[in-house]
């Protein structure tokens, strides 16, 4: 599976290189547009000097770790919701009568490294909190596992997105609600947001996991909502739970899958 | 084909009609962009609330008028095409078919204009109705300061879109990469109309700057002219200024790529 | 190697239950070479996506080289060969040989094997002059040529061929048939092709499924079908004269199309 995703991905490098202007004006056009966000938080800040109990260096910790793992499952298997094109074109098709998993070929499905400077710059920002938050060893080492995990949330959520679309070919936009809405809902703390929303987002869609319940961990900080601070440990177990929903809601819709007219 | 006096009357209301109807076949992807607007106007929302929880009264917003602010410019994406889009003009100069849009005995810029604001008409509705509404209900938003205001306002903020598209997709007549031309558009549009955070709380000149550009006509005007943070007239007034210079420049350059493609033939 | 019992799928449109194929049965033994024919719309595509694992049958049971498509499905794809007249399985902006050699990987044939292949392929159909060219270059016949390979490097013991010879012109598709017929013969592989090109049918096959309404509407040779209507010149006519009786009932609509392209704008 491995070698497969190298494989095609490589190839898809190698046919994307081939637009040179293009490739370099994408990798500009990405960086700028997570730089939007940075933008956003910085005029937030530059108004109040905290925002629902969280001063500007946990914002940047809770945004960067977020946004990193949301930009590295883009970059990874962020085409996946992209399903409804392929659909259309018929080239799912092509990806069914192949011995590789459709999943990896859609996941694999232009793939421009491109989108790594987003990565590059989400990391950044984490790194800028992380040196001056000062954390003990004894809670850093959740830093990783919460981004790994975050990645695993992210990709279920892009391959429920991708399953969603062979119910709803016409209605795509919906997928990104769910996709690019969790990793917005994610930039901020989530104390922001009403009680009850925190809770579904702990208990029935896991995306408190990807970084505002290890964050809360890692910084030392108790739960609002009062859950124990061991929860944020949870993470791995949360993004595996939800990976085996995502994986069988993809196997549902490949056999759902009804081919265009001819 | 010659186009009397008469037939120009009817042709362009005429398209716009069609523009409509086109758009209106889509319903249910229009839905869909509805509840995704909708989705993130609730999230915005909320890091709004906070904010203005720490600063009561910042840019001149009480929260109330702050929810609304959110849910208005959430529903201007749609008719403002905020995120780019909403022409065929792109696909037809890749393909070459602009060579048969510019011998038309009828304006290219009026036709697309016309088309453009059947789409947006349409799109009003259908994207821009849901995110008020469910705005309203779950939060509570402020009725609209001037109604008839308003409305002329959207309509203005419509043609300004259109003339800024317009020029990015004519651009690609001398640009050949149009995929770059639309992030940088899509860019400058999100930030620049108010979409992400209200444009009076841009710190220092940087504001200044940002609330004198076009795009703060495209979601930022709109709003402002709905809650009463700015006069009418005046709105209105910076409005048709950025409508009347986009469309001017639009103009020069399709009589350029009229003279590009039909003397050196594409 | 190919069997279908009672194979049958439908689609939901609108709310209403559409049989695009159904109660179709009929085996196809090693080394045949049958064509299977049918008005737009008839159910044909359905079937062959239902054989190569793309569908997932309603009812019925189907076996193809021993496995069930939709469940064996990658076991599936390295037994048969499939290619789509309307749509290529190269990558558009690589060269076609790297198309190919990304195909090797992909199906695991080893490079000794892929070496003696290709050579062979190009012999047979002068790929020699175009294989640097990307494929998004090259002209229909040629991409048709490539396809063909790709589908045939790891050696499958069945092909199947969705209109091959669709928007070809002559010498193309003299070319592709020649190729086709010696391939069936001289490697016995089992070759099942969908035409609207009954040149295809009188050069190349010995026996005709004739797919109607979703359901079998004749199965048996050329020469079989030709009997059904005596006097009747060439094969064209007799298969526009089945056609048009067929008409008189009411035809399935084809399996729905998602709208072609919305207005864009996302989030």
């Amino acid at each position: 599976m491995i070698r497969t995703y190298a494989l095609l991905a490589w190839a898809w490098t190698r046919a994307a290189a081939q637009y040179r202007v293009s490739f370099a004006l994408m990798t500009a056009g990405a960086f700028v547009i997570g730089g939007l966000d940075i933008a956003v938080i910085w005029i937030i800040f530059a108004n109040t000097g905290s925002l629902a109990g969280f001063g500007l260096t946990e914002v940047m910790f809770l945004y960067g770790a977020s946004e990193l793992a949301f930009a590295l499952a883009d970059l990874l298997f962020g085409s996946v919701d992209r399903i409804s094109q392929q659909i259309r074109a018929g080239t799912l098709d092509v990806m069914l009568i192949r011995p590789a998993s459709p999943w990896v070929q859609m996941a694999t499905d232009r793939f421009t490294p491109h989108r790594i400077g987003r990565a590059v710059q989400a990391g950044t920002v984490l790194g800028i909190g992380l040196a001056r938050l000062d954390i003990p060893l004894t809670r850093a080492w959740m830093v990783p596992v919460m981004v790994v995990s975050g990645i695993v949330i992210f990709a279920a959520l892009f391959t429920l997105g991708g399953a969603l679309q062979f119910l709803l070919t016409d209605a795509t936009e919906v997928a990104s609600a769910f996709t690019y809405g969790g990793a917005m809902l994610n930039q901020y703390p989530l104390s922001v947001y009403d009680a009850r929303i925190v809770r579904g987002l702990t208990f029935v869609l896991p995306l408190a996991f990807v970084n505002w319940q290890p964050g809360l961990y890692v910084l030392g900080r108790p739960d609002p909502l009062g859950l124990p601070s061991w929860t944020g440990l949870l993470s791995p177990a949360a993004a595996l739970a939800l990976a085996a929903v995502a994986a069988l809601a993809w196997r549902a819709g490949i056999r759902r899958y009804r081919s265009t007219g001819s | 084909m010659i186009l009397g006096h008469g037939a120009a009357v009817s042709l362009y209301p005429r398209l716009a009609w069609y523009g409509f109807r086109r758009h209106a076949t889509y319903w249910a992807a229009a839905l869909a962009g509805a509840f995704t607007n909708t989705v993130f106007g609730v999230l915005r929302a909320y890091v709004l609330i906070a904010l203005w929880q720490a600063r009561p009264g910042l840019g001149g917003y009480d929260v109330a008028g702050v929810v609304t602010y959110t849910f208005l410019t959430q529903a201007c994406i749609g008719p403002m095409q905020l995120f780019g889009g909403g022409l065929d003009l792109p696909q037809r100069i890749r393909t070459g078919d602009v060579a048969l849009d510019l011998v038309r005995p009828a304006s290219l810029q009026l036709w697309c204009l016309s088309e453009d604001l059947g789409r947006a008409a349409y799109l009003f509705v259908a994207r821009g109705a849901p995110p008020t509404l469910l705005g309203a209900l779950l939060f509570g938003i402020v009725a609209p300061h001037a109604p008839a205001a308003f409305l002329a306002s959207v309509a203005l903020g419509v043609v300004v879109s259109f003339g800024w598209r317009y020029i990015v997709a004519l651009a690609t007549c001398w640009v050949m990469d149009d995929r770059g031309l639309a992030v940088f558009s899509l860019v400058v549009t999100t930030f620049f109309s108010g979409l992400m955070l209200p444009l009076a709380i841009f710190p220092g000149w940087f504001g200044s700057l940002a609330r004198a550009l076009p795009w703060s006509a495209m979601a930022q005007v709109p709003a402002d002219v709905y809650l009463g943070t700015a006069g009418p007239a005046r709105a209105l007034a910076f409005q048709a200024m950025w409508a009347a210079v986009l469309l001017a420049l639009g103009a020069l350059m399709t009589g350029a790529a009229r003279r590009k493609v039909v003397i050196q033939g594409g | 190697m190919i069997e279908a019992d009672g194979l049958g799928r439908t689609f939901t449109v609108r709310r209403r239950v559409v049989h695009a194929v159904r109660d179709l049965t009929f085996r196809v033994a090693a080394g045949e070479f049958v064509a299977c024919l049918g008005p737009n719309g008839a159910g044909k595509s359905t079937t062959i996506k239902m054989l190569t694992g793309i569908l997932t049958p309603t009812s019925g049971r189907v076996r193809v080289a021993g496995l069930d498509p939709s469940r064996r499905r990658t076991a599936l794809a390295r037994r048969i060969g499939v290619v789509f007249g309307q749509r290529t399985t190269l990558w558009w902006d690589l060269p076609l040989r790297d198309s190919l050699e990304l195909v090797r990987l992909l199906y695991k044939v080893d490079r000794k094997m892929f070496r003696e292949r290709l050579d062979e392929m190009c012999d047979l159909l002068d790929l020699g002059g175009f294989l640097g060219t990307p494929v998004r270059q090259l002209s229909l016949g040629q991409r048709m040529r490539g396809d063909i390979t790709a589908a045939l490097l790891h050696d499958p013991a069945v092909l199947v061929l969705d209109e091959p010879t669709i928007g070809l012109d002559v010498v193309s598709k003299a070319e592709v048939r020649a190729f086709l017929r010696r391939l069936n013969s001289e490697r016995g592989t089992t070759v099942l092709l969908t035409t609207h090109d009954l040149g295809d049918v009188e050069r190349l096959c010995r026996r005709v499924l004739l797919i109607d309404h979703g359901r079998l509407a004749f199965d048996g040779t050329v020469e079989g079908l030709r009997a059904t209507a005596p006097g009747r010149a060439s094969i064209e006519d007799v298969v526009a004269d089945l056609y048009l009786r067929s008409r008189t009932t009411p035809r399935t609509p084809p399996a729905p199309r998602p709208a072609a392209d919305e207005p864009s704008g996302t989030a």
